[in-house]
């Protein structure tokens, strides 16, 4: 029948418009990179004209040497973050989670700093950290203590840049606790005091567990945006000193804008992209596991009486 | 077993007073039954007794030591939720046995008592499932294992069968009966439901509007309430009340109602002599209304709905402008729109103060 036939495809007809965006704006630009990545591409060379290299700019990242550290302080960037926002961000969840005059001024005040524009949390902490004006060092001599390079050395540039994440991002760690934590059972959480738990084991035994299902994907959400993580490390360091803070993102727009290698930049993209896709494949089916696994659970009680 | 003693307890949150103060004894292995409409500030007296709420003012008593300063696992209680409040991520034998594992009771000690316990509630087979996977007469069966395992001196439970379909609450009710019989324990239950009240408590404590009513046996509450509130409140199918005076005929004691005349046992007369012209309530059971007219003083009825329910039959009846209702055990004879004559059970008769709601 033409009409069923019409009325099967109509929901098709109303997806329409936003695949076409999704294509234009998404797809086009991923093939686009995809495509560089093969080739041997100069700036001021029309994408046409790049010579056709194949997977020589992937064989050459794998032996590059700067590009490895890259990739390494990335990794180590990411993890260290995660792990040190997620204890802090659930620390605070635990401890703000109860009824206090003032407590929703303080919620609020807590979650600010991740509204604010990274190139200004970027400029914010560069002051701050500044060697000889920053609030920082200015403190520690008014205390009488050596000043701290802060920017200027290596390991405490990492550091810094550890910090000064910490500080954004540690919030949105908090608030999606807090949600868990004040949707989780209130009488289970009663229940487990009548049976004698502490404080301490009732954190240990119920409430960490029970909250899990949404730490997972929240750690899963900050990991995927901490291999991302771009303009706060632009303004405060750009990646120094020597290649201490530069992370991939940032070893991507400089092989574009200083090297002058856009295939070399894309085929960087192109791993950083797959490494991405990884991690949020690794969220979706975690979801898809936990989801699975409550319908068994739902389907056998409702089978047996 | 502490006997427990609540002391001028009082719960308020702000301006707003939930628990006016309130005195309680519990004897020592008693099922005592809180029961009262919702609202009515029983399970909050049972959150205070467990210690999940603080009282705004008063003390509570296990064997005269006061325990309001107590934490809940410092009390020796165990305690069975409406929602039965499992623990989801475990298991049910590790649901059973989160107390003792916390209080590091040996090993083999704590899968003795968990087996012997899930054999008595018949849930041994389930230990290994989560607590979604059971239906919910079983996750209140796990919830009331997991009270037993314990071995508290004290079981509280906050309406532990509400959540659960008609037929299953009967079934489990009956358990429970069984259970108050086997083990000697204290326990206080919370329900608004006055049938599982009457059948469970050895004990009836009516509540309303954070006061307590009454107290006292069930058959004490059902023949002598003290005030309309309790006369309403405990029975099924519900009092009837009518309003009425008292008046004085004949030499007689009469109650006076809307379209009905009904004569005072001589006991009764002497008791409410004093109150004549008074304003009355008259508290009619269903049951002391009968279709023996021998058996009691005449009352013309008009038959409004008759209401079958096998073994005995509800007559929605009229006398003036009250609706009141009759139970009797045949069926059928009553065809809507009659109007008829039933004897009335004087001897059962109650009268309330219609200000205070008093019986007088």
């Amino acid at each position: 029948m033409q009409i069923a036939r019409i009325n099967r495809l109509t929901p098709y007809f109303f997806l329409a418009p936003a695949i076409i965006v999704m294509a234009v704006a998404l797809l086009y630009p991923i093939g686009y990179m995809v495509w560089a990545s093969f080739l041997d591409w100069n700036p001021s060379q029309r994408i046409g004209e790049a010579d056709f290299v194949g997977l020589r700019n992937y064989a050459k990242l794998l032996n590059d040497a700067a590009f490895l550290e890259s990739f390494w302080v990335t990794v180590k960037f990411a993890a260290v973050v995660v792990v040190l926002e997620m204890i802090l961000g659930v620390g605070l969840a635990m401890l703000l989670d109860r009824q206090l005059r003032g407590m929703t001024l303080l919620r609020t005040i807590f979650i600010l700093p991740m509204m604010i524009a990274p190139i200004v949390v970027g400029l914010m902490w560069r002051y701050m950290y500044h060697p000889s004006v920053g609030l920082f060092n200015r403190t520690l001599k008014s205390f009488g203590l050596e000043p701290v390079p802060w920017l200027s050395d290596g390991t405490w540039a990492f550091a810094s840049i550890v910090i000064a994440d910490i500080w954004q991002w540690t919030p949105f760690i908090f608030i999606l606790s807090l949600a868990a934590l004040q949707s989780l059972p209130r009488s289970a959480m009663e229940a487990a005091r009548i049976d004698g738990a502490s404080g301490w084991q009732l954190i240990w035994f119920i409430k960490l567990p029970l909250m899990l299902p949404v730490l997972i994907v929240t750690a899963l959400l900050r990991l995927i945006d901490a291999f991302k993580v771009l303009e706060v490390i632009l303004v405060m360091t750009n990646g120094g000193p020597g290649l201490s803070t530069e992370i991939l993102a940032l070893r991507i727009s400089r092989t574009a804008s200083e090297f002058r290698e856009l295939g070399t930049a894309a085929a960087m993209s192109n791993l950083l992209l797959i490494l991405l896709m990884a991690l949020t494949l690794a969220m979706f089916t975690y979801t898809k596991i936990s989801e699975a696994r409550a319908a068994r659970l739902r389907a056998a009680a409702s089978k047996d009486h | 077993m502490p006997r427990i003693v609540l002391e001028q307890v009082r719960k308020s949150y702000g301006a707003v007073e939930v628990l006016h103060p309130i005195d309680l004894k519990l004897n020592d292995g008693e099922f005592t039954v809180l029961v009262g409409p919702s609202g009515c500030g029983k399970s909050t007296t049972l959150r205070i007794l467990a210690g999940l709420e603080t009282l705004s003012g008063g003390e509570i008593y296990f064997d005269d030591k006061p325990i309001s300063a107590l934490d809940p696992k410092e009390r020796d209680i165990a305690m069975v939720f409406q929602d039965y409040a499992l623990y989801p991520h475990m298991n049910i034998a590790k649901n059973m046995s989160f107390a003792l594992r916390l209080a590091k009771v040996p090993k083999a000690e704590i899968t003795e008592k968990v087996q012997r316990v899930s054999k008595l509630l018949n849930i041994n087979h389930l230990l290994d499932r989560k607590p979604a996977e059971l239906s919910g007469g079983q996750r209140q069966r796990v919830a009331m294992g997991r009270a037993m395992v314990r071995d508290a001196s004290t079981f509280l439970f906050d309406e532990p069968l509400s959540n659960l379909d008609a037929k299953l609450r009967a079934k489990l009710r009956t358990e429970l009966a069984e259970m108050r019989d086997t083990i000697d324990k204290n326990m206080i239950y919370v329900t608004h439901d006055q049938v599982e009240a009457m059948t469970l408590g050895d004990r009836i404590v009516v509540m309303s509007d954070g006061r307590i009513q009454q107290q006292g046996t069930p058959e004490e509450l059902f023949k002598s309430p003290i005030n309309r509130f309790v006369a309403g409140f405990i029975g099924s199918p519900t009092m009837n009340f009518m309003a009425g005076t008292l008046t004085e005929a004949n030499g007689q004691l009469w109650v006076q109602g809307d379209g009905c005349r009904l004569p005072l046992s001589a006991e009764q007369a002497s008791r409410l002599k004093t109150f004549k012209g008074a304003d009355v309530d008259i508290g009619l059971r269903p049951s002391s209304i009968t279709d023996d007219v021998s058996r009691g003083a005449p009352i013309e009825l008009r038959v409004v709905v008759s209401e079958y329910l096998g073994a005995q039959t509800v007559l929605v009846t009229r006398c003036g402008g009250t609706e009141l209702q009759v139970e009797m055990s045949s069926a059928g004879r009553f065809a809507a729109g009659q109007t008829r004559t039933f004897g009335v059970v004087t001897d059962e008769l109650m009268i309330f103060d219609r200000d205070s709601g008093l019986r007088l």
